[in-house]
């Protein structure tokens, strides 16, 4: 076994790269999506909950309140645009390519080409209401009681300045 | 160069690098059960069996013997239940405490310092068994599928269990390593195209939290109080996507003069996954008011602070206030020689968890190994946070080191916690906690701003979307 493969501390995820938040508040890679929730830029009380799949780039947009995006009828809106950005900023531009399957010259930019040139289709908006609820499942960590109890279990999770 | 003067301060490094005997048997023992997991334990193959075998030989001789026996055999065929797979993490969890116990004699060894005799403490009451089998049963699940199995539909199964969890303090310690542990699992998925797995590392992550599941063996109970003066040494910060602790090492001196004590205080917190940095700092320093101290460079007088038999001050603001100046390298080099140390608790002996301040001095720096009277021992400067006034660099100049001996992966390595160094041939200490309590220094201030800005926004979201 390689050390990397018998330490108890292995680094499995790097951290998240600080951004701005304001206008992406959430941006994921999860359920075999790139997925986020972009804010409305004219009204503060509306989200727009953007996805797009892995692999086939089929792509989703809608508000909060599940009307679907105007931008986004053919090709990526700039809700999309501005989420694979920020996912980018966050993540890396080479964890994003690799978890979407995209072979493209490392930027939001280059990424979201390449996978607006293979002309994905448009996905249903069944991931929306999956997005949203993991968006305020997210925020609702900020409402949890800090405790001065020890977590022997967090020696497990070293910081890292390393990138991964 | 030693030099002659060592006050009883320093560490006779050639004892960490001497082999421990039986260890290399031991963690033999834990790969077999390691490697078992990897494939999963549905339909186990040869190697697999043998693998569980072999640990539960490593256990024949102890109280859990039977047990593990049954388990193994189970396992073998296929049949395991909750309960083996149970046994089967207990019994790993015992071999790397008796690894911890013997790399524990060793440090004791090479820093010199007293040791106390255990206490007995009788574990908190601990409730909600519901929550804690939907836990096992998970668990029970990803062992029976194995790493290589991985998929998001599994992985996903903790979201449910981690969010029920969260809000019960008894139940945080379970809840925050579920949630770190399952976002490295999701991250990793599908395990069939992983082109390698952190094995010993999940399979001491899923055998903790198998373990956790027990009712009560979560709670670690304050055994006393204490009265007296803190003198912080650092802060170790531990961190995952979606929690960080963070976790000050400090010599108590108790006001009815007894003798000198190592203790740790700790405050954690979950987070959102983009609060990080300078934001994980603002998170726990309304908390602990010893961040502050820290950062400050002062001591803090602590009237009938809760401690555990293992040195934890459960933290009260209001059993504490703010002390005199307390340099910490004096600290390491008067107080820390003849501070005892107390022993760990049963279930978290475990290397990973060995974190013994340290002081060293008269070292030389060659990459990322100190050499100390001759002998080599590397410097993990990764742990370092990332808000932190603390580099690389600095550290490679340091003239003396304060720092966690931690040991994984088959060795010992040194944390720095601070160094004193020279900045433009000027002497000056630098603190890796520097900035948990806050900072006036100019990037620091530059990163406070950006994570008050991240948290700010979070904030609103949250107040405009999440109680509709």
């Amino acid at each position: 076994m390689s050390d990397w493969e018998k330490a108890s501390t292995a680094r499995v995820l790097p951290p998240a790269r600080p951004r701005k938040l304001a206008k992406v508040p959430f941006v994921e890679l999860a359920d075999g999506r790139l997925q986020g929730v972009v804010s409305s830029g004219s009204d503060i009380g509306r989200v727009y909950v953007s996805s797009v799949e892995a692999g086939g780039y089929a792509f989703a947009c809608s508000t909060n309140n599940n009307r679907p995006c105007g931008g986004a009828r053919g090709s990526f809106c700039n809700h999309i645009l501005a989420m694979v950005d920020e996912a980018v900023l966050q993540y890396g531009a080479e964890r994003v390519a690799r978890y979407l399957r995209v072979e493209a010259e490392l930027t939001g930019a280059a990424i979201a080409a390449e996978m607006m040139r293979t002309r994905p289709a448009q996905a249903g908006t069944n991931a929306a209401a999956t997005v949203f609820s993991q968006f305020l499942r997210h925020l609702a960590y900020l409402e949890l009681a800090p405790t001065t109890v020890p977590l022997p279990e967090m020696q497990w999770f070293p910081p890292t300045r390393a990138v991964l | 160069m030693v030099p002659a003067d060592q006050g009883g301060a320093l560490m006779r490094a050639d004892l960490l690098v001497e082999p421990v005997a039986g260890l290399d048997e031991a963690m033999a023992a834990v790969d077999g059960g390691d490697q078992a997991l990897v494939a999963g334990l549905r339909r186990p193959q040869p190697a697999q069996v043998a693998g569980l075998r072999e640990l539960a030989d490593a256990v024949a001789g102890t109280p859990l013997a039977d047990h593990v026996a049954e388990a193994a055999e189970k396992a073998a065929t296929g049949a395991a239940g909750e309960d083996h797979f149970l046994a089967l993490a207990a019994a790993r969890t015992a071999v790397l405490g008796s690894v911890h116990d013997a790399l524990m004699t060793r440090v004791h060894e090479a820093t010199g310092r007293p040791v106390v005799e255990p206490v007995e403490a009788t574990p908190d009451g601990q409730q909600s068994p519901n929550l804690l089998a939907a836990a096992r049963s998970w668990l029970s699940d990803l062992a029976r599928t194995g790493w290589q199995g991985i998929d998001h539909d599994l992985v996903s199964g903790a979201a449910q269990i981690v969010s029920a969890m969260l809000p019960h303090p008894a139940l945080r310690r379970l809840a925050t390593l579920l949630d770190g542990f399952a976002a490295e699992l999701a991250a990793s998925c599908p395990g069939a195209a992983l082109d390698r797995i952190p094995v010993r590392r999940w399979g001491d992550l899923w055998s903790r939290a198998m373990l956790l599941t027990v009712p009560g063996a979560a709670g670690v109970p304050a055994t006393g109080t204490v009265t007296g003066r803190l003198l912080p040494l650092g802060v170790d910060l531990h961190e995952h996507a979606t929690a960080a602790q963070a976790q000050v090492h400090a010599v108590f001196e108790p006001e009815d003069g007894g003798p000198p004590r190592l203790v740790r205080a700790s405050v954690s917190a979950p987070k959102p996954d983009t609060v990080v940095g300078a934001g994980i700092w603002q998170l726990l320093r309304p908390h602990m008011s010893l961040l502050e101290a820290v950062s400050a460079g002062r001591a803090m007088d602590l009237t009938d602070m809760p401690v555990t038999a293992e040195g934890d001050l459960v933290w009260h603001d209001e059993n504490a206030r703010l002390g005199e100046p307390a340099d910490a390298f004096v600290t390491a080099r008067v107080a820390l020689p003849a501070a005892t140390t107390s022993p760990t608790a049963p279930l978290d002996r475990h290397p990973a968890r060995i974190a013994v301040p340290v002081f060293l001095e008269g070292h030389t720096v060659d990459g990322p190994t100190f050499t100390i009277a001759g002998h080599p021992l590397p410097v993990d400067t990764d742990r370092i946070p990332a808000a932190s006034p603390l580099t690389p660099e600095a550290v490679a100049a340091s003239g003396a080191c304060l720092g966690l001996l931690r040991w994984d992966a088959g060795t010992f390595s040194v944390q720095p916690l601070a160094v004193e160094t020279a900045v433009k041939k000027k002497a000056v200490t630098v603190h890796a906690g520097a900035w948990a309590g806050g900072t006036s220094d100019k990037v620091g201030v530059k990163a406070e701003k950006a994570a008050t800005d991240a948290v700010t926004v979070l904030r609103e979201r949250a107040g405009r979307l999440l109680r509709r």
